[in-house]
């Protein structure tokens, strides 16, 4: 088979290019998702406030995040945000691709903070209060060690999606991998290599964190001793 | 007689429209052990879970040593409670709970400890002492490093009943702590109760179906029905010499 239209001479040509954005493109994934996971919590817990306005805000707000495409948010808060009045910022490319990836992603994050919370049982709740546990204490050692770990697996499926988003912030300027590639595309007026070396970058990094995730996931389970369950429950059997 | 160290005034409880209590006088002394009794959705476990702050009263005062529990006084004027008051009272309340609500994320040394580490800054090495001491006194001296998922149900509650003495309460609330056991693992706990009711000094209410158990260890039997205390007394007034025809038929009822 010949195949005239693939230079295994460009392919090796455009790797070091394309491999010189990996630092950026890895670096923004943690960025943006650390960024969600703080945020997440801050939608969380907005939502508990008791107050009928604010939870009709918050909520709205979610929704409106979370309905709109994460690349209109990008090019608003890079195009769009510095012209308004008073509250406009001009940011760097990355710190605008950090706030608009984080942000939309922390609605999904926030949700399954709440999913967390909530599957824990009452009973937590009433066992701190009758030993008398401040609200922080309640949060910090009784209620979100029980609500977080459950909620491991979901939160590094959002770490993967997110990381495949994150091409998205080529198109505001930010050096990554993407931009890179397109970027010998356009000048050696070949795209098929690049854009292959893109692809299999990701490939060969969402596999592993899959399988890490993975790991992480059961270490946590072990920490509550769900495999003694397990185990007794084999027994029983 | 010593003051009491709880009084119900006038407590009143609703559910929505459903009113639960309706009108609860009582008074507890120190050292004092009162059994409440009657049918399911009379408000007994109602009156425990509003003294230990779980629900709000509707109406109604409850003073516990001395202080209004749920109302509090700012510049001259009567409040709501907020949280730091509750918290100054309720240190001297400890509470067990019918589905035990370990912490299923703590060993059951830890489960003990928590509270006093965190809660009332104690040292660390005395309250383990501590904590190891009262585990051993319900019979789990062996357990210490196990898991909560490791234990059976009477193993469980008798873990709770550490984990609430461990914070030296002057009122311990019993919540029907054996009807959610295995009836062979009920014999255990009432053991520990038993123990607890002849050897600490603290006031103890037991709200429980255990008729037999009640009447053995109670110094006073309240029969709740409907939402008031319809009979009150010593175990033997109320569960062996009551003329009130509703106690009959429900003792009846219960004893088959």
């Amino acid at each position: 088979m010949n195949l005239n239209y693939w230079s295994w001479d460009t392919f090796f040509d455009a790797l070091p290019v394309v491999l010189q954005g990996l630092g950026i493109t890895i670096g923004l994934t943690f960025a943006s998702y650390l960024f969600a996971l703080i945020f997440g919590f801050l939608w969380t817990f907005l939502r508990r406030v008791p107050n009928r306005f604010i939870h009709f805000i918050v909520t709205w707000t979610m929704e409106f995040i979370r309905s709109t495409p994460p690349l209109v948010q990008l090019f608003f808060i890079y195009y769009a945000l510095p012209v308004i009045p008073y509250i406009g910022i001009s940011l760097h490319p990355f710190a605008c691709a950090v706030l608009g990836l984080g942000i939309h992603f922390s609605t999904y994050i926030g949700e399954i903070y709440r999913s967390g919370i909530e599957n824990v049982d009452k009973g937590q709740w009433e066992a701190s209060t009758a030993l008398n546990i401040s609200t922080w204490d309640k949060w910090r050692r009784i209620i979100l060690p029980q609500a977080i770990p459950p909620t491991i697996p979901m939160l590094g499926n959002y770490f993967i999606i997110m990381f495949k988003e994150v091409p998205l912030a080529s198109t505001i300027g930010v050096a990554g991998i993407m931009l890179l590639a397109r970027s010998y595309g356009a000048e050696n007026w070949s795209y098929l290599e690049p854009l292959t070396i893109v692809g299999i970058i990701f490939l060969v990094l969402s596999y592993p964190s899959a399988v890490l995730i993975k790991k992480l996931e059961n270490r946590f389970n072990k920490r509550f001793d769900k495999n003694q369950i397990m185990k007794d429950k084999g027994a029983m059997q | 007689m010593a003051e009491p160290i709880v009084t119900y005034k006038d407590v009143h409880k609703s559910f929505g429209d459903v009113e639960v209590l309706k009108g609860i006088d009582l008074d507890i002394y120190p050292a004092e052990k009162v059994a409440v009794i009657g049918p399911s959705g009379s408000g007994k476990t109602t009156i425990i879970r509003l003294l230990m702050t779980l629900e709000q009263p509707t109406a109604g005062d409850i003073i516990v040593d001395g202080r209004n529990l749920w109302k509090m006084e700012k510049n001259g004027k009567w409040i709501h409670a907020n949280e730091n008051h509750l918290r100054s009272i309720r240190g001297d309340i400890g509470m067990v709970f019918q589905h035990f609500n370990l912490f299923p994320h703590m060993t059951i040394l830890e489960n003990c400890m928590t509270a006093p580490v965190h809660v009332k800054n104690e040292e660390k090495s005395d309250v383990k002492k501590r904590s190891i001491e009262m585990l051993e006194r319900v019979g789990l001296g062996d357990k210490l490093d196990n898991y909560p998922s490791q234990l059976s149900g009477g193993q469980k509650q008798r873990v709770a009943m550490a984990r609430a003495l461990v914070m030296r309460p002057k009122i311990m609330l019993f919540d029907e702590v054996t009807s959610a056991l295995d009836p062979e693992l009920v014999g255990e706990v009432l053991n520990v109760i038993r123990d607890i009711a002849e050897n600490d000094d603290m006031a103890m209410i037991l709200v429980t179906h255990e008729m037999d158990f009640a009447l053995d260890i109670a110094d006073k039997v309240l029969f709740l029905d409907e939402g008031v205390i319809a009979e009150q007394g010593t175990a033997s007034e109320v569960i062996e010499h009551s003329e009130n025809p509703r106690v009959q038929s429900f003792l009846q009822r219960f004893r088959g």
